[in-house]
């Protein structure tokens, strides 16, 4: 299935045919984009700050979409379950057992994978629009299953349940908001830095064949079903570490916040950003933050439909999202430079 | 035996709604393979057009069948204006500008006709509702099988419906024998649109119209047109009704109505992981 043609895989297949000065560009932009990162908790306002803080977690959740949809070609409208479970495991380990956050962001990631795993099996069976319906049914399940009776004492049912701030340790000159953000940003960077060389070894390209061509895959002998259980599972693990940071952001989790409108969100930010690539996670969270509040600057009386103008807009523009027009522009300014 | 009874049948009655919804969502898969997420949303959109024709004087059933006639025009538009600029585009693209279209119809009813839940007439007479249903519910499943053998007879017997069919089924082939395969994909957009709108006018008495009125119905026509098999249009209408009887029996006697959505899907997931291409659908095999 062509979920995303074109230029968009660039970046993992022709690392090699990359010439030197390229090179140099590329981790000169890295190395500024990190200055910038991490200078924002000491010049943002703290409202400023909690936005920033949600776009570097919504990064590693859209990054872990965009691994499955993007790179194995099985599409989730239901990762904000993922993003459910791992917000609540971080909720009830810090509330019930005193493990502190730093142990408990990645158990929820653990908790994460297995799930994954696990959802991942059955829906080997499905493909297209048919695995688009379960993830989808998984994202509206998930809201009545956190209010479930039975699971009260753990999940706070309807009302949710509250998770305490956090403070800067070693006595850290630090607000809380501002540990917070860099601790978001630690994970963000190794779970990027993860994805890249996972992506860019034997594994990533048996994912990524498993995608473009499943039968091919097979008879090269690559394990279709465990790669895509396992793929599910690790797209999991990063959604989920995200919940996990996203429910200390927050500082309460409650069903109705992980509604399917969280799942859909993903979903546009991935597409929007660029599907199949990593990059494009980063763009899909700048996205999915500050759009809406834009749309809703533009028109109070009809913010969602200023925003499904810009979704429909973004796509005619940029069919394989902001990662994709980039990479073609980049490529075209090559093009000029050399003649 | 009585409470069983009169479940069952309130199950069949909602599934002709589902069932009405599948088939709108199955009409455009077929040409076009994608699923319109906005659906729901262009038949409630319709539905206030009813509405607010009836609210002005209108006869009920004229208003019904001019807001029949502005689903398919609305269809037909969004199909030549919007949906046709991505027809390369790959499929999660289209996925997303489906979403767009549902955020800004969603958002304009919101705007044009506010947010409040108001109250929908129905046309049928009090006098015909009988030992289990109600009357609305009675005259929704007449309406609903109408509907299905209007489509039926178009499709089969006339020469544009079979145009229709080979624009779906060959679009090379068909536009070598001189059929517009492009005004016949919009054509397709404009009868979902109407079935659509058909689907909310009926459902509207028993949800109440309001902006978000088609979310969960929509839902259920997603998996009704699933489990009956996405290439089949009966195969839908057929899905439609069983996902009302599963969803109303499983409130009443399993789960209870907190969780009854929640059971209604795990019950057609199960159904198609062991039948992946549902339940009326055929395989299709790739040569590779």
């Amino acid at each position: 299935m062509a979920l995303a043609q074109g230029e968009v895989t660039h970046g993992v297949g022709a690392a090699a045919t990359r010439d030197t000065s390229t090179r140099i560009v590329h981790v000169a932009a890295l190395v500024a984009l990190l200055v910038v990162a991490l200078a924002i908790p000491f010049v943002a306002s703290s409202y400023r700050l909690l936005q920033f803080t949600m776009v570097v977690i919504y990064s590693i959740a859209l990054l872990g979409l965009n691994i499955l949809t993007g790179f194995n070609g099985q599409i989730s409208l239901g990762h904000g379950a993922f993003y459910a479970i791992g917000a609540y495991t971080t909720a009830i380990l810090l509330e019930r057992t005193g493990i502190p956050y730093w142990g408990a962001i990645p158990i929820s990631g653990a908790v994460c994978l297995v799930a994954g795993f696990l959802f991942g099996l059955p829906a080997l069976r499905l493909e297209g629009h048919y695995l688009a319906l379960s993830t989808f049914a998984l994202a509206v399940a998930t809201p009545q299953l956190l209010k479930f009776r039975a699971l009260e004492s753990w999940t706070g049912g309807v009302q949710g349940t509250y998770v305490s701030p956090l403070s800067a340790p070693f006595g850290l000159p630090l607000a809380g908001d501002q540990w917070l953000y860099l601790v978001a940003l630690m994970f963000a960077i190794a779970l990027f830095v993860l994805a890249r060389n996972l992506l860019r070894g034997n594994t990533g390209t048996a994912i990524i064949a498993i995608r473009d061509h499943p039968v091919a895959a097979a008879s090269m002998g690559i394990n279709i079903s465990l790669y895509k259980s396992l793929t599910f599972g690790v797209s999991a693990m990063y959604t989920g570490i995200a919940g996990a940071l996203g429910a200390l952001v927050a500082q309460f989790v409650s069903p109705d916040s992980f509604s399917i409108f969280l799942s859909l969100g993903f979903l546009v930010g991935s597409v929007i950003g660029g599907v199949a690539s990593i990059s494009g996670a980063v763009f899909g969270a700048f996205f999915i933050q500050f759009v809406p509040n834009f749309a809703d600057q533009i028109s109070k009386a009809a913010t969602w439909a200023v925003y499904g103008a810009f979704l429909i807009g973004f796509m005619y523009l940029m069919p394989t999202g902001v990662a994709g027009a980039v990479a073609r522009l980049l490529k075209r300014m090559r093009l000029v430079h050399r003649a | 035996m009585e409470a069983f009874l009169h479940q069952f049948l309130s199950g069949l009655a909602n599934g002709g709604i589902y069932a009405s919804i599948g088939l709108a969502l199955v009409m455009i898969y077929q040409a076009t393979h994608h699923i319109n997420f906005a659906q729901g949303e262009q038949g409630m959109f319709s539905a206030y057009v009813a509405l607010v024709l009836i609210q002005a004087g209108v006869p009920y059933w004229a208003a019904f069948l001019l807001a029949l006639a502005f689903g398919f025009v609305s269809g037909v538009a969004i199909e030549r204006i919007v949906i046709r600029p991505f027809e390369q585009a790959p499929v999660l693209s289209v996925v997303v500008v489906f979403l767009g279209l549902l955020f800004i119809i969603n958002s304009l009813a919101g705007w044009l006709f506010t947010y409040n839940v108001q109250a929908f007439p129905s046309p049928f007479p009090a006098g015909l509702s009988g030992r289990y249903l109600s009357a609305h519910e009675i005259g929704m499943v007449g309406v609903t099988l109408l509907t299905l053998l209007v489509i039926y007879l178009f499709f089969r017997f006339t020469p544009l419906g079979l145009a229709m069919r080979a624009a779906a089924q060959n679009p090379d082939a068909s536009r070598l024998v001189g059929i517009r395969v492009g005004w016949m994909l919009a054509l397709g957009w404009g009868l979902a649109g109407a079935v659509g709108a058909i689907a909310a006018i009926m459902a509207a008495p028993i949800v109440y119209i309001e902006p978000n009125m088609m979310g969960g119905i929509l839902l259920y026509g997603f998996a009704a047109a699933l489990l009956g098999g996405i290439n089949n249009p009966w195969g839908a209408a057929a899905g439609g009704f069983i996902v009302g009887v599963i969803e109303n029996l499983a409130g009443a006697y399993v789960v209870g109505t907190e969780l009854k959505l929640s059971v209604a899907l795990v019950i057609i997931i199960v159904v198609l992981v062991t039948r992946p291409a549902g339940l009326f659908g055929y395989t299709t095999m790739t040569r590779v």
